[in-house]
């Protein structure tokens, strides 16, 4: 047999036979690769999350009208400037006053989809609506009116009053329409104190054709990008006023790089603490077996071979502890994803060898100085029977 | 030229002399035991003479090296080469079965060969415990283990520090009967007992006491059989 099988064969042994004490060493080790690569992962995926997040809050470009009035159209041909693979969404609104019980309140008419796609973050309880006398209330109208979802509400608008020939205003009847009610909508901003309809309702309910006040859009380009596609409709969509709402994409940058120099500082501190738990551990195995470094010396084995024999054990408990680690992690990771940035990420195999081969190296650093301090234990005490 | 000498030789602790002006020759093939009371420094010369200590004084001619002046490293290539160790408390590795404890005597002297690992159990009747791991094994069972690995690979000497110090008589019996059997084919034993009935087995004993030896009692009608009284 050659020595090398040996050698295996006896640093297996001591871990698969002395389980329940290497148990801790490898749940350790696990621990520690199981968040260094779930944060790895999270530090990669923060950019591509934190681009979605920012969406998140609010369209990135708003068109509005260039005389006060803005038709489909024209939201349409300023939407073609855009490469529409990185058009994330679009939803026109059209605000106009309506009465629920003869009281006054803003309704909105808009694209539920594109609605979906530039405010994701809207939080409705219930469902969606879409069109065909579907309606979201927000929850402070909801409040007011005391209305739930499922229940059925008869919206009335007033036509503007127009003047006969006489001069008198003529009496003109309220329109009105039954709408279901689908959900609440909770945003903890503005849009809770309007109702929400598709454009074709509102178009029925209001008998006008009526212009778009404001488009949002949601666009997933850089800086530079987007004040290239501002330029472009701007002077190539007659009608169109497109700007950037700067508040969101400005900042994008800068809480990114701080919320990577974050996860870069966690990622140390965890690393720091994993090898001092290594350590810790390797110190507790090589006291606990002085007497079987103290025999292994006194039949023969020199400083080297103790030495390689630990290393092995510590180097195969980083290698077993990095692939546990390198799953767990990804859970780890995914689990973070879902719950902060309510996304998911994606798996990166090529992590699988990084977390390994970095535990084993980790394993290996920290034990250095344990196991050195293997080869001070004497043989002689063997013979003493202590 | 002696196998072993020893020549005034000190080991000294503070000003307790663990060893006190010890000389002595043991020839090649030898059987000698050592006795003496508790405390009299069996267990420091044995540590001596087994390379893994050295004296404050004197010399140590082990196969005509002195062995006293000998840098760590090296001492743990002539105890590899020349010595087998079998011990009181049968020092096994536990997570190790009986037959890899034996090849771990091989593997740091040379190449382990689970074969002749096997041959060696056999040898000391354990050709059936080989898979076992010590805490399966009796205590008896285990010192044959350490037998097995003590002469696993043909060391000129073999040196025991109380092997049958806790075994009963049937089992002292087999090891003292392995002892007679190295003892035949040529090896040197050097056997520390407080037991006088495995002691007279010997060749010669020789008795230390605080550090001096203070006699030498040879064995007249040496047989190499313990005779239980
Ligand atoms: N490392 C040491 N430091 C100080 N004194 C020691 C050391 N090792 C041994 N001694 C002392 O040396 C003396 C001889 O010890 P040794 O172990 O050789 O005795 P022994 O004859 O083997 O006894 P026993 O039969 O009880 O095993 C004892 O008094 C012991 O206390
Ligand atoms: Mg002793």
């Amino acid at each position: 047999m050659k020595k090398r099988k040996m050698f295996i064969r006896m640093i297996t042994a001591s871990l698969m036979r002395r389980r329940s004490r290497m148990i801790v060493a490898l749940l350790s080790i696990a621990i520690g690769a199981t968040i260094l690569s779930g944060l790895v992962s999270i530090y990669y995926d923060v950019p591509r999350q934190m681009g979605a997040q920012f969406r998140n809050y609010g369209a990135n470009m708003i068109f509005t009208g260039e005389d006060g009035s803005l038709g489909l159209d024209e939201v349409i041909a300023g939407e073609k400037k855009i490469d529409p693979a990185e058009l994330v969404g679009a939803a026109p609104y059209r605000y106009e006053n309506v009465r629920i019980n003869d009281i006054p309140v803003v309704a909105a008419g808009t694209d539920p989809q594109g609605v979906q796609k530039t405010s994701p973050y809207w939080r409705v309880e219930g469902s969606w609506f879409s069109g065909g006398g579907e309606l979201l209330v927000g929850a402070s109208v909801a409040e007011s009116f005391r209305i739930k979802s499922g229940d059925v509400i008869d919206v009335s608008f007033t036509p503007a009053a127009q003047e006969d020939e006489s001069g008198e205003e003529e009496f003109v009847m309220d329109n009105f329409k039954t709408f279901t009610v689908m959900g609440i909508l909770q945003t903890g901003g503005s849009e809770e104190n309007y109702i929400y309809m598709s454009l074709d309702d509102l178009r029925e309910l209001t008998g006008t054709e009526g212009s778009i006040d404001v488009a949002e859009l949601s666009v997933s380009a850089g800086q530079e990008e987007l004040s290239a596609y501002i330029d472009a409709i701007n002077s190539g969509v007659k009608g169109v006023h497109a700007s950037l709402v700067k508040r969101v994409t400005a900042s994008e940058a800068t809480v990114l790089t701080k919320l990577q120099a974050l996860v870069l500082l966690v990622t140390i501190v965890v690393l720091a603490l994993t090898m001092i738990c290594v350590a810790t551990t390797m110190t507790a195995v090589v006291a606990e077996r002085r007497k079987e470094i103290g025999l292994r010396k006194a039949i023969g084995a020199s400083d080297k071979s103790i030495i390689q024999e630990f290393m092995g054990e510590s180097m195969l408990l980083g290698l077993l502890g990095g692939a546990l680690g390198s799953v767990l992690g990804y859970v780890f990771a995914q689990q973070v994803s879902i719950n902060v940035f309510s996304s998911s990420i994606s798996f990166r195999p090529v992590l699988v060898p990084v977390t390994v081969i970095a535990s084993i190296a980790v394993t290996g650093i920290s034990s250095l100085m344990p196991i050195r301090s293997a080869t001070d234990v004497d043989p002689a005490m063997v013979l003493k029977g202590e | 030229m002696s196998l072993l000498e020893l020549k005034n030789v000190y080991k000294i602790y503070g000003d307790l002399h663990a060893l006190d002006d010890v000389s002595l020759k043991v020839e090649k093939g030898e059987w000698v035991s050592i006795m003496g009371p508790s405390g009299s420094g069996k267990s420091t010369m044995m540590n001596i003479i087994g390379c893994m200590d050295k004296p404050s004084k004197g010399e140590v001619l082990l196969d005509g090296v002195d062995i006293s002046k000998e840098s760590k490293k090296n001492l743990t290539n002539i105890r590899r080469d020349k010595i087998g160790l079998i011990f009181q408390q049968f020092h096994l590795v536990n997570y190790l079965t009986a037959v890899e404890n034996v090849m771990l005597a091989q593997y740091y002297h040379s190449i382990p060969d689970e074969k002749e690992a096997l041959e060696a159990l056999e040898r000391v009747g354990l050709g059936d415990r080989a898979k076992h791991l010590p805490s399966q094994l009796s205590g008896g069972e285990q010192q044959r283990v350490c037998v097995a690995r003590a002469l696993i690979n043909y060391p000129e000497v073999i040196l025991a520090d109380e092997p049958t110090g806790n075994l009963d008589e049937a089992n002292e019996e087999i090891v003292v009967e392995l002892f007679h059997k190295l003892h035949n084919e040529g090896t040197t034993l050097i056997v520390v007992t407080h037991d006088p009935e495995v002691a007279e087995v010997a060749q010669r004993t020789l008795v230390l006491r605080s550090g001096k030896l203070s006699k030498e009692i040879v064995n007249e009608n040496f047989t190499g059989k313990i005779h239980f009284d």
